[in-house]
């Protein structure tokens, strides 16, 4: 189908094997120096644009990331797994530490209209925050139909027929284009981004944008109280049998 | 890391204004020798090697990420993540560059729907800067028999913990070094502590040379219980552990240096190998291998003359070796020869510190023998019924660790679905050799817990079990394997420990 345009949304977050630390003045985690990497559903979400293209069903592609200068790496991954260009939407690191989904899905919905965006692809979630929400309030946002945990997604003519990851197993919808999906872990396994590709990905167009160009304000509407580890787990107590913990959980007052 | 800027103020002569994390000056200086209570001081005088005035405690990643930010601004394309597994040659047999892996192989070979080949990279001269033991330099010592007139290489581990610690105890500047416990005296270690002037961070470690030779010692466990001597306990006490890792660091000083070029190529940094032993330092010795690798490459590939008279199609830098056996740098090496070695006689740390406190103070290294390191490291074990077991005490959670959750802070992560890459020649020999003589070394020099004698089901006796995914590219097991079986290969690109400002 020719002219089908699609806007993948990526989150540079901190790599999910690294053990995150909180600061110590609790303010948040410590993120200087650390690894990042693409949020993983993204490069799902990534994967799953690039397949409709490599099928015809899809004509363009077009990435975005907010955040600060580094998130260029990771619109240069997408690039390299076969997006055709890119928008970074910058913002300051301090600025970043106080962005919600709500900033997010303002901006999306922005460039979706701007860029006539006939269908947005977001991880379901980014790992970080496990908010689980800019693809829902981008869909609000632009009135349009969402599919939300896609572990399948099947074009025909101008309707998605997409598989949803539900509490009770598998559901499938319809949905009209265009649309907001957001990609669960089974929808695809994302391909490498190999050296030659990262190498041409240089060469493809990436555009630094501000969220004031969007006409979107990332003043904060949440203040972060505080970031503290989990509390440590206590040590339990053996019991010698069931009468005994029968009288200690009496003694605790829960039976 | 304690460094000394001496290469780096001739690279980059403004480092100070550009930027460069090079924080902490020394400030303080202390040797000492420990027993298993007490710390005796040695005095450092001028001159002497650990002597570090002028030198800067630093967080040595941190200086690499603004090198590599530096050469990224003057053009250089780097790519980090895709791992070069292959030397490339021509037909002349000459180095024709290097290949990255293929991604997307499932555990028994077989390719995945993800599999992508590796790539190709082509040059007139390819300059290997693995880092110590690198597997591909393994590879062209044997190709261009690269070590006949040279030692085989000695090594050490050296482990380093990031610590942040009560402010009131932090003494920015501060850079300690201890020898003796708890080592004992045949055994060459040796640890080191340094307050950096940022955070309230400390970074502790210990250095043992891998020529050890009782099986049932822990180089790990070293460190662990070493953490509790009195004189730093305190430290550790109400403090927090942020950072862990390990590497194999090499120690074999001017007679380890295999020839330095080959058609095609040359070798720099640490995989050679010119770590000044007695200063702990090599970092400045590796840049200026590298600098003196760089202008002579580039003079060559440069003139045509040159290179339409080489032999081969891949290019041999052979200025490079002649300009580094003409430098600051071969004459430091020489003058530190005899330290290392002189800890190997039988009187152990006690004679290593004499020889050193004598000869070398006295006569800085211009004594006019060499003395050798008997052999290489993987030979030096002795067979487990000779020797006795070390009680080491158990972790306590709080300035000890035990190894996994110490591994864990690695960040370390290989996609499980891949062929390891710890390869062993002969799948008998763990059983059959490192069990049955030696009672299963790898188990206690891998600092990641990467190998595991585990009970067969069916109770027949032992296999061994290799947790790749642990795996922190310390490179120890392919140098300390006393039957030599271990082949550490690369991994998948991007894999392996995410160490932070370590």
């Amino acid at each position: 189908m020719s002219g089908f345009r699609i806007l993948v949304g990526c989150k540079r977050v901190i790599d999910y094997a690294v053990k995150v630390r909180v600061k110590p003045d609790k303010t948040g985690v410590v993120t200087e120096g650390v690894k990042h990497s693409m949020n993983p559903f993204d490069e799902i979400a990534v994967e799953e644009a690039v397949r409709m293209k490599e099928k015809k069903l899809a004509s363009e592609i077009i990435a975005v990331s907010c955040g600060p200068q580094q998130c260029q790496e990771t619109l240069r991954t997408a690039l390299a797994m076969g997006v055709d260009r890119a928008i970074h939407v910058i913002t300051e690191p301090k600025e970043y530490e106080s962005m919600q989904p709500i900033h997010v899905s303002k901006i999306l919905s922005k460039i979706a209209t701007e860029e006539k965006a006939d269908l947005v692809i977001v991880g379901k979630q980014a790992i970080d925050d496990d908010c689980n929400q800019t693809g829902q309030m981008t869909a609000s946002l632009l009135d349009w139909p969402q599919a939300t945990f896609a572990s399948k997604i099947e074009k025909s003519n101008g309707d998605l027929s997409v598989m949803r990851e539900i509490d009770g197993g598998l559901e499938t919808i319809k949905v009209k284009v265009p649309a907001v999906l957001t990609s669960d872990l089974r929808l695809n396994e994302p391909r490498y981004a190999t050296l030659p590709n990262i190498m041409k990905a240089k060469k493809k167009p990436l555009v630094t944008k501000k969220p004031s160009d969007y006409g979107v304000d990332i003043t904060p509407r949440q203040e972060i109280v505080s970031v503290e580890d989990p509390p440590v787990r206590q040590a339990g107590q053996k019991v010698e049998s069931v009468e005994e913990l029968v009288t200690k959980l009496k003694e605790a007052g829960l039976v | 890391a304690c460094i000394e800027p001496r290469s780096l103020e001739e690279l980059f002569p403004n480092w100070r204004e550009m930027g460069a994390p090079l924080k902490t000056e020394v400030k303080e200086d202390k040797f000492s020798y420990l027993t298993e209570k007490a710390r005796i001081p040695i005095p450092v005088l001028p001159g002497m090697p650990m002597s570090n005035h002028g030198n800067y405690i630093v967080r040595l990643g941190n200086v690499v990420r603004w090198l590599g930010e530096q050469a990224e601004a003057l053009g250089v394309e780097i790519y980090p993540g895709y791992a070069a597994s292959e030397v490339l040659f021509h037909e002349d047999g000459s180095v024709k560059g290097i290949a990255t892996n293929d991604v997307g192989i499932h555990k028994d070979g077989s390719p995945k729907e993800t599999f992508e080949r590796g790539m190709e990279l082509h040059a007139k001269v390819t300059i290997f800067s693995e880092g110590c033991h690198g597997h591909l330099a393994k590879q062209l010592y044997k190709k261009f028999d690269l070590r006949k007139d040279c030692e085989p290489q000695t090594y050490g581990i050296g482990f380093k913990e990031l610590w942040e610690i009560d402010p009131a105890l932090h003494q920015p500047g501060k850079v300690e070094h201890t020898i003796g416990w708890p080592f004992d005296n045949n055994t060459y270690g040796g640890t080191f502590l340094y307050h950096l002037d940022e955070g309230p961070l400390i970074v502790v470690g210990i250095v043992v040379g891998l020529d050890y030779k009782n099986p049932y010692l822990s180089p790990f466990r070293e460190f662990q219980r070493f953490k509790h001597h009195p004189s730093i306990e305190p430290l550790f006490r109400t403090g927090k552990r942020i950072g862990y890792g390990a590497r194999a660091l090499n120690e074999g000083g001017v007679q380890s240096i295999p020839k330095l070029t080959f058609p095609g190529g040359c070798l720099i940094g640490c995989s050679p190998g010119f770590m000044n032993v007695p200063k702990i330092k090599g970092t400045h010795n590796a840049m200026k291998s590298g600098m003196l690798a760089a202008e002579s490459v580039f003079d060559l590939v440069t003139d045509e003359e040159k290179v339409s008279q080489s032999p081969t199609a891949g290019l041999e830098p052979v200025k490079y070796e002649e300009n580094l056996k003409n430098s600051w740098l071969w004459k430091e090496l020489h003058s530190v020869r005899n330290v290392r070695p002189s800890f190997n006689t039988s009187l152990g740390t006690v004679g290593g510190v004499i020889y050193t406190g004598l000869f070398y103070w006295i006569m800085r290294g211009k004594e006019p023998w060499t003395l050798h390191h008997g052999g290489p490291d993987n030979a030096k074990l002795k067979p487990a019924k000779e020797c006795k077991v070390i009680d080491y005490p158990r972790p306590d959670g709080v300035v000890s660790f035990d190894l996994l959750t110490s591994v864990a802070l690695t960040g370390t992560n290989h996609d499980h679905d891949q062929p390891a890459h710890l390869t062993l020649m002969d799948d008998s020999v763990p059983v059959n050799h490192n069990l049955a003589i030696y009672d299963g070394p790898e188990q206690r020099f891998c600092p990641a817990g990467v190998y595991e004698y585990v009970e067969l089901e069916d109770g027949s006796g032992k296999r061994l079990q290799i947790n790749a995914q642990n795996c922190i590219h310390c490179k120890t097991c392919d140098i300390k394997d006393p039957s030599q079986n271990i082949n550490w290969v690369c991994p998948q690109g991007g894999e392996g420990p995410a160490y932070n400002g370590m």
